[in-house]
């Protein structure tokens, strides 16, 4: 196959990207609907196969007794119709973003959820930043000094950090920063009666940062490191080496973001793992995001939260994976939608 | 420095592999003269140890395992194997470009044409980036590049295999070097592309007076490209003569047997060389005599006892046999 | 012949074979604790809140309420060890059956089981598994069944990549035109040949539901009866002001038993595949 006459594709520039671009999205969103389907009836399953009625689940703790509301929801939710039909109008009412009414929060569950959404993506986004900064950082200096003392230290360090719980690291952090040395506040995300400065909420952050980045900062440290190597041993460098680049540029300016691919590819599939993973984080340091609201609600089984996290979680989720896709896209050339 | 000096003189190059089975002396002694606008053309069976050579002389070898362990590279006159590495940063590229095998992971998937060939540019000559530029699309051009200026945004894989040789012939000429390494250029090449890559770089070695090494499988490659042919076999040089010479009157056996393996120079066939019967012994175990000598049809005693050294049968020729010199 | 090459390959990696003791050990403990610690973990037998060390007793010092610490830490690792294998075990059932179906019959059939796949790495993975456990209540076959559903992709994507790999074949091809059902060539002659990369994954996927378990028994979900390590530093959390060393301990033994296992999957994975780490 080598050495085909013509080129296969024009040059794709500037405008040409940005449509392939473009076209990228539009079918990652319509791959989503089925997806998003999927979630929802799996969610569906979960309330049909729970012990008590559906009115019991959807009202939860408050064991609503207002005939009228109580008729308005046996009809919202078709409850008298065939399992099919309820099905449809569960979807019908997740489609207008009905998720139900949180008497705890005394909102509809879809409000409740959206105000503890942003310091959620606060949090993951300040961890995977972590994570890449460390985990490219880590892996490029272990690859370049493979098989010395600071490529067996960074290994040591990413065994540890890849093998503890986040809760219980971040249990401890509390216990040296905050509670002995008494740099770093305990948990929230502003000081009791703050006005939520920017500053004061990074002070508030940094703990829960480390302690839900640094796992995925190990496991980002190993791939770069072995996909460093890998890249290195490719026939480009060798050509990038013998037109006089000395050996840190050809690793900055043609291994690493070869080597960057694989990284990216991990973080697109671990999205839901570093949400979930802020679920407990938030609990430790009582930060006021979703996975909060999340445990209240397991906590006091208010189900129309918990089954609302679930679906807008996934939504999160996909959203992401779309993000990373792009990601990816604009990394490496290669990647042609069909 | 004398104006006079060689661009390229190799002196009893000594290149060992350090592996966890033992030594080995994957190059052995190799000497070898190129001059200006000269092409050598350097022969053997695979893993005799052309490509190591090749990368010992732009002191790229993959260390570990292997490492220059002795002789001189003069390039214009000036050993560079004692030099420092980052002496060799301002060589490489600049006064030796060197051609790879295989031209599309020769070049980075990620990056465009034109960021690889400027980079080379930028690092070795007082270009700035716009000029630079324009000086890429001058060299895509000579080198033939069919719609030059659209192809320098283009990324590699977007190239065929023969465009992608011409941008990494672009890059390794990019400086005007004056010694041009190219190893098998042409193997992973369609037969027809061959053939326009080999003018190539015929023609961008008359014009600019470059010497050449020439690296191959290939002997039809040969008759038609070098003006003088080395033969290798086990890390050693066992035949030096011009081309006419040696396809007229091949004294070592292996070379015998490697013209005999191919049809006549020229001719359109082009065929492999590993058709003598019998296999190239490892390196780490080389017979204590001649290394041909396992597959040799015309050894003797003394063949199997002592290694022959490299004899003068003639003007301009050499050759490592002793059944070759007795004639 | 190759096996023992494989058991030397394992042997010679330093790592694995130090986590793979340090497992064992933990094994042993598990099996044996109720020999050395005959009482029940959870009854009061000190003063509250006694550090390591400080009385010769209780080794790892007592709980808040003067519970056995060390006593504690040997039953809990029962329990975790328990729950990680169960947990892995559905996960590989699931992921096997899954992969194979996909991997042998191709076509649709793959399509829709790799979009199953993606549908179940999009839910993040332990709001689902709380769901799971709130609304069909703790209990601990509930919670392993869940880690599983939420643990088999990886697995699946193996074992499908392994048949797809060796479907065609020739032994498979003959079998099939001796006219073999798909099952039987499934299950008796493919599985075999596809299996070692897979158990290799499942035992990474034990350390995986380790710390799963761990965070929903930390968050007060887990089974109520059963004293994991997770729960442990969850009950010790309330007194990390002035007896840290509460939540330290179980923490430390989950870190180092998640750690073994790695380092064993690991080992493994080498061991499987040396043309990777020879280079
Ligand atoms: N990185 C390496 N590690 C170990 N051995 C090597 C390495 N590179 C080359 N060798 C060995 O050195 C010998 C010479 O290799 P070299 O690549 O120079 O052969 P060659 O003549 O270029 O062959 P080919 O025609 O196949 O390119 C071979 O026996 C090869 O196995
Ligand atoms: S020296 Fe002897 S064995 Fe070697 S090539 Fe000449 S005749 Fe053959
Ligand atoms: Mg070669």
């Amino acid at each position: 196959m080598a050495g085909e006459l013509v080129s296969p594709t024009p040059a794709l520039r500037g405008s040409a990207r940005r449509t392939a671009a473009l076209r990228l999205l539009r079918r990652r969103l319509i791959q989503a609907v089925p997806l998003m389907l999927g979630v929802v009836i799996i969610n569906f399953c979960l309330i049909q196969m729970a012990p008590g009625s559906f009115l019991e689940l959807m009202t939860a703790e408050n064991q609503v007794s207002d005939p009228a509301t109580v008729a308005l929801l046996r009809k919202t939710y078709g409850l008298d119709d065939p399992v099919w039909m309820q099905l449809l109008k569960y979807i019908w009412a997740l489609l207008h973003f009905d998720f139900g009414f949180s008497y705890r929060q005394n909102m509809p569950v879809i409000q409740a959820i959206w105000i503890h959404l942003p310091a959620t993506v606060l949090l993951m986004v300040s961890s995977i930043a972590l994570a890449i900064s460390i985990g490219v950082a880590a892996g490029v200096v272990a690859s370049m000094k493979v098989r010395t003392f600071w490529d067996s230290l960074v290994s040591i360090a990413a065994m540890f950090f890849y093998a503890a719980p986040s809760f219980w690291l971040g249990i401890m952090m509390i216990v040296l920063f905050s509670v002995k040395l008494g740099w770093l506040p305990v948990g929230g995300m502003m000081k009791i009666g703050g006005n939520g400065g920017v500053l004061d909420i990074l002070h508030h952050l940094i703990l829960p940062t480390l302690a839900l980045g640094l796992f995925y900062a190990a496991i980002y440290t190993r791939v770069m490191r072995s996909s460093m190597l890998e890249v290195a041993q490719l026939d480009f460098v060798r050509t990038a080496r013998a037109k006089g680049l000395s050996r840190n540029k050809v690793t900055i300016h043609h291994v690493l973001r070869n080597a960057l691919l694989p990284v990216v590819t991990i973080l697109g599939v671990q999205m839901g793992t570093v949400l979930a993973g802020s679920v407990v984080i938030e609990s430790v340091f009582s930060w006021p995001g979703v996975g909060s609201l999340l445990f209240d609600s397991v906590s006091s089984r208010n189900y129309p939260v918990v089954l609302g996290i679930m679906v807008l979680g996934s939504l999160v989720v996909i959203a992401a994976n779309i993000a990373v896709d792009l990601i990816y896209m604009w990394l490496d050339p290669r990647i042609e939608i069909r | 420095m004398s104006g006079s000096a060689l661009p390229l003189e190799i002196v009893d190059l000594r290149t060992t592999l350090f592996t966890r089975r033992g030594e080995m002396k994957a190059v052995d002694g190799l000497s070898l003269t190129v001059g200006a606008g000269e092409t050598v053309a350097l022969v053997g069976e695979s893993g005799c140890g052309k490509s190591l050579s090749a990368l010992s002389i732009m002191r790229l070898l993959p260390d570990p395992p292997a490492r220059i362990v002795g002789g001189q590279v003069k390039l214009n006159g000036r050993d560079i194997v004692p030099l420092p590495e980052e002496t060799m940063l301002g060589i490489r590229g600049k006064e030796i470009g060197m051609i790879f095998q295989d031209p599309i992971s020769s070049l980075n998937p990620v990056t465009t044409v034109e960021k690889q060939i400027v980079e080379v540019l930028m690092t070795h000559t007082e270009l700035g980036r716009g000029q630079a530029r324009v000086r890429a699309h001058e060299l895509l051009e000579l080198v033939g590049m069919p719609d030059a200026a659209r192809r320098l945004d283009a990324y590699p894989h977007q190239l065929s295999g023969g465009m992608c040789q011409r941008v990494v012939i672009a890059m390794a000429i990019a400086c005007s070097p004056s010694v041009l390494i190219a190893d098998e250029p042409t193997t992973a090449l369609d037969v027809t592309v061959q053939a326009q890559v080999l003018a190539l770089l015929k023609k961008l070695q008359a014009d600019a007076g470059m010497a050449m090494i020439f690296i191959t499988h290939d002997l039809g490659v040969v008759a038609e490209t070098a003006d003088r042919v080395v033969v290798m076999y086990a890390g050693r040089k066992v035949e030096e003569a011009s081309v006419d010479e040696l396809f007229e009157n091949p004294l070592h056996p292996y070379t015998v047997g490697l013209i005999g393996a191919t049809p006549t120079p020229g001719a359109e066939r082009a065929e492999r060389l590993a058709d003598i019967p019998g296999m190239v012994p490892p390196l780490n175990a080389l017979p204590q005599g001649c290394a041909f000598a396992p597959r040799c049809t015309r050894v003797m005693d003394r063949c199997l006892t002592e290694k022959p050294a490299l004899t003068v049968p003639g003007p301009g020729r050499l050759v490592a046999c002793f059944a070759a010199e007795r004639g | 012949m190759q096996r023992f090459e494989f058991v030397a390959r394992f042997a010679r990696n330093r790592g694995a074979l130090v986590g793979a003791c340090l497992i064992l050990f933990v094994a042993l403990m598990a099996v044996f604790a109720s020999v050395f610690f005959p009482t029940d973990p959870l009854r009061i037998v000190g003063l509250p809140e006694l550090w390591p060390g400080e009385d010769p007793e209780f080794p790892l010092g007592t709980d808040s309420l003067g519970r056995d610490i060390l006593s504690m830490i040997v039953h809990g690792a029962r329990a975790t060890l328990l729950i990680g294998l169960f947990a892995s075990a559905v996960a590989t059932i699931i992921g096997v059956g899954v992969g194979a179906t996909a991997g042998y019959f191709g076509g649709w059939v793959d399509e829709i089981a790799m979009r199953v796949a993606e549908l179940f790495q999009t839910i993040p993975n332990l709001i689902f598994v709380l769901t799971i456990v709130v609304i069909l209540g703790s209990t601990l076959t509930n919670i392993v069944i869940a880690i599983g559903i939420v643990s088999w992709t990886p697995i699946a994507r193996m074992t499908r990549a392994e048949f797809l790999s060796l479907r065609d074949r020739e032994f498979v091809q003959a079998c099939r035109s001796m006219g073999m059902s798909d099952l039987r060539i499934i299950v008796s002659e493919i599985l075999p040949n596809a299996l070692p990369p897979v158990i290799v994954l499942s035992s990474l996927v034990v350390a995986g539901a380790i710390l799963f378990e761990s965070a929903v028994s930390f968050l007060g979900l887990g089974d109520p009866n059963v004293a994991s390590w997770g729960r442990l530093v969850g009950d010790g959390r309330q007194l990390i002001r002035s007896s840290w060393y509460i939540c330290a301990i179980p923490g430390i033994a989950i870190m180092i038993t998640v750690l073994c296992l790695n380092l064993v999957g690991d080992g493994l994975n080498d061991a499987l595949n040396p043309k990777l780490r020879d280079r």
